[in-house]
C-alpha cells in the first residue's frame, strides 16, 4: 500500500529557513542543513527546499547549500526557487536534488515543463502553483505571489499535467502562514480533476489540518510552521494520522 | 570493489552515499573496463528508458554490465537501472534494453494517480522469502521503500518476482534471477531500510 506523505518545507532566504504569512513578514526558523537533518532523523517522508528569494531577485538557487543538505539526508529532496532552464535544473540535480520544483518559469514558458520532463523524466518534475481566490475562481500568481497571471488555476494545472509534470505542489496564498487549515475545496478540486499526485500546501496549523487535507484527496501535505515552531514532530503527526485512519508509513 | 555505473543519469551521488553508510564504499565509474573488473556492480538511475538505453549501447557500458551478469557477479539495478535490465519498455517502443532479466516494463494500468510516488509497502513473495537479500530486506510482513515511477516490471516468471507492491493491483517491485537483482524502489532514498538493503546487497554471495 502507498502511504500518504508528510513533507516539511524549508523556505530559505539568505541562507536561513524562514516562514512568512501570506508569503510576507518572514520569521527566522533556523539553519537549513540542521533543519533538514532533523526532519530526516524524525522520519519525514520527503523534504522540500524552496529558495524564496530566487524568483524575484533573479539569482540562482543556492547550490552549495543544496549539496550540504543532500549529503546529510536519505529521503527524497525537492529543490525549487529560481529554476528557469534545463541547465538550472541539471545543476540542482547534480548538487543532490531528486526532484526539481518549477513555478514562475513554467508560467513564462510552459514549453519548459515539457523539456524538463523529456530530459529528466516526469517523476522528477514538481510544478508549484501559487493560487489566490478571486470570486468563484482560483487564479494563479507568479513571482512568489507578487504578480497576477490571469491563468485559472485548474486549467493551468491540467496544462502542466499534459506537459509532463509529475506532481503538483499546490499552495493557497490566502492560507499560507495563517494556520487556519488548508484550502480543502481547492485541494479536493485539484486531486479529483488531475491524474498526477497533488501536494497540499498553505495553512497547516495543527495535526487535524493535515488529516483534513488527506481526506480531501491530497497525496502529500506540505507543512512548515507546525514543525518549525511548535515542537510537533513528524512522529507525532504520523501517530495522530494513523489514529484518524490515514495510511502513513510505520 | 563495488562499481556504481555512471551513464549520464542523475541520482548517482545518493547511491554512493547509501553504500558508504552501509559500510561498503562504492566507486563511481563510466569506464566499461572498470565495470568488468568490479566485484559487484550497481546501476542506478532516473530518467528516460530510450535515452539511457542508447547511452549504455554507445558507451560500451551495456556490454560490460551484461558480462558482469553472465559471470555471475552480483548486479543491482535501481529504478531505471533495473528497467534497463529488461529487453523493452512501453516508455520507449523500439528501444532495446539489456535483456538480462525476462519480462518487460509496462505503464501502470490504473485509475489511480500516476506517477506512483511515495513510501509503499513491499511484500515478499515465496521466492523473495527464500532469497538471501530480499528475505531479510523485506521481512516476513513487508517493508516500506520510497517509490517514484510510472512504469514497472511485468510478465516475469514467479521465480523472478521477489517483492510486490499494491497500487490498485499487485505489481513486481523487487525482481531478480541468479546474481541479478533489480529494485523499482529507491533504497538510497529509503532511510534505514534502504541502507540495510544496500548492506545486504554489498555482502551478498549469490
Amino acid at each position: 500500500m502507498l502511504a500518504r506523505r508528510i513533507i516539511p518545507c524549508l523556505d530559505v532566504a539568505d541562507g536561513r529557513v524562514v516562514k512568512g504569512v501570506h508569503f510576507e513578514s518572514l520569521r527566522d526558523a533556523g539553519d537549513p542543513v540542521e533543519q533538514a537533518a532533523r526532519y530526516d532523523a524524525e522520519g519525514a517522508d520527503e523534504l522540500v527546499f524552496l529558495d524564496i528569494t530566487a524568483s524575484y531577485r533573479k539569482e540562482s538557487t543556492t547550490l552549495a547549500m543544496v549539496e550540504r543538505i543532500a549529503e546529510s539526508i536519505f529521503i527524497p529532496f525537492t529543490v525549487g526557487g529560481g529554476i528557469r532552464s534545463i541547465e538550472d535544473a541539471g545543476a540542482a540535480l547534480r548538487a543532490g536534488a531528486d526532484k526539481i520544483g518549477v513555478n514562475t518559469a513554467a508560467i513564462r514558458d510552459p514549453e519548459l515543463v515539457s523539456r524538463l520532463a523529456d530530459s529528466y523524466g516526469s517523476q522528477c518534475i514538481v510544478t508549484a502553483v501559487d493560487v489566490r481566490r478571486e470570486g468563484e475562481q482560483w487564479m494563479v500568481m507568479a513571482t512568489g505571489g507578487r504578480e497576477a497571471t490571469g491563468l485559472e488555476a485548474l486549467a493551468w494545472m491540467r496544462t502542466l499535467e499534459n506537459r509532463g509534470a509529475g506532481e503538483i505542489l499546490l499552495t493557497s496564498m490566502e492560507r499560507d502562514g495563517t494556520r487556519r487549515g488548508y484550502d480543502l475545496e481547492l485541494t479536493h478540486a485539484a486531486a479529483t480533476q488531475l491524474s498526477i499526485p497533488v501536494i497540499a500546501s498553505g495553512g497547516a496549523g495543527n495535526l487535524a489540518h493535515l488529516a483534513e487535507a488527506f481526506e480531501a484527496g491530497a497525496h502529500g501535505v506540505l507543512a512548515a510552521s507546525i514543525f518549525h515552531f511548535d515542537g510537533t514532530t513528524i512522529a507525532d503527526a504520523r501517530t495522530y494520522l494513523r489514529g484518524r485512519g490515514i495510511a502513513v508509513r510505520p | 570493489m563495488i562499481a556504481v555505473v555512471d551513464y549520464g543519469v542523475n541520482n548517482l551521488a545518493s547511491v554512493v552515499r547509501a553504500l558508504a553508510a552501509a559500510g561498503h564504499p562504492g566507486t563511481l565509474t563510466a569506464d566499461p573496463e572498470e565495470v568488468r573488473r568490479a566485484d559487484r556492480v550497481v546501476v542506478p538511475g532516473v530518467g528516460h528508458f530510450a535515452r539511457a538505453a542508447v547511452t549504455l549501447q554507445v558507451t560500451g557500458l551495456g556490454e560490460a554490465i551484461r558480462e558482469v551478469a553472465a559471470a555471475g557477479r552480483p548486479l543491482l539495478g535501481i529504478c531505471l537501472g533495473m528497467q534497463l535490465f529488461h529487453q523493452e519498455s512501453e516508455e520507449a517502443p523500439g528501444a532495446t534494453g539489456l535483456g538480462i532479466l525476462p519480462g518487460r516494463i509496462v505503464r501502470f494500468r490504473t485509475t489511480q494517480h500516476v506517477p506512483h510516488v511515495g513510501w509503499a509497502e513491499v511484500r515478499p513473495t515465496p521466492a523473495g522469502r527464500a532469497h538471501a537479500v530480499a528475505g531479510p530486506a523485506l521481512g516476513a510482513e513487508g517493508t516500506y521503500y520510497y517509490h517514484v515511477h510510472s512504469y514497472h516490471p511485468a510478465e516475469l516468471p514467479d521465480s523472478a518476482v521477489l517483492g510486490t507492491g499494491d497500487y490498485d493491483g499487485i505489481f513486481p517491485t523487487l525482481v531478480g534471477l541468479g546474481s541479478v537483482l533489480g529494485a523499482q524502489f529507491h533504497p538510497e532514498k529509503s532511510q534505514q531500510a534502504g541502507i540495510a538493503f544496500m548492506k545486504l546487497f554489498a555482502e551478498w554471495t549469490p
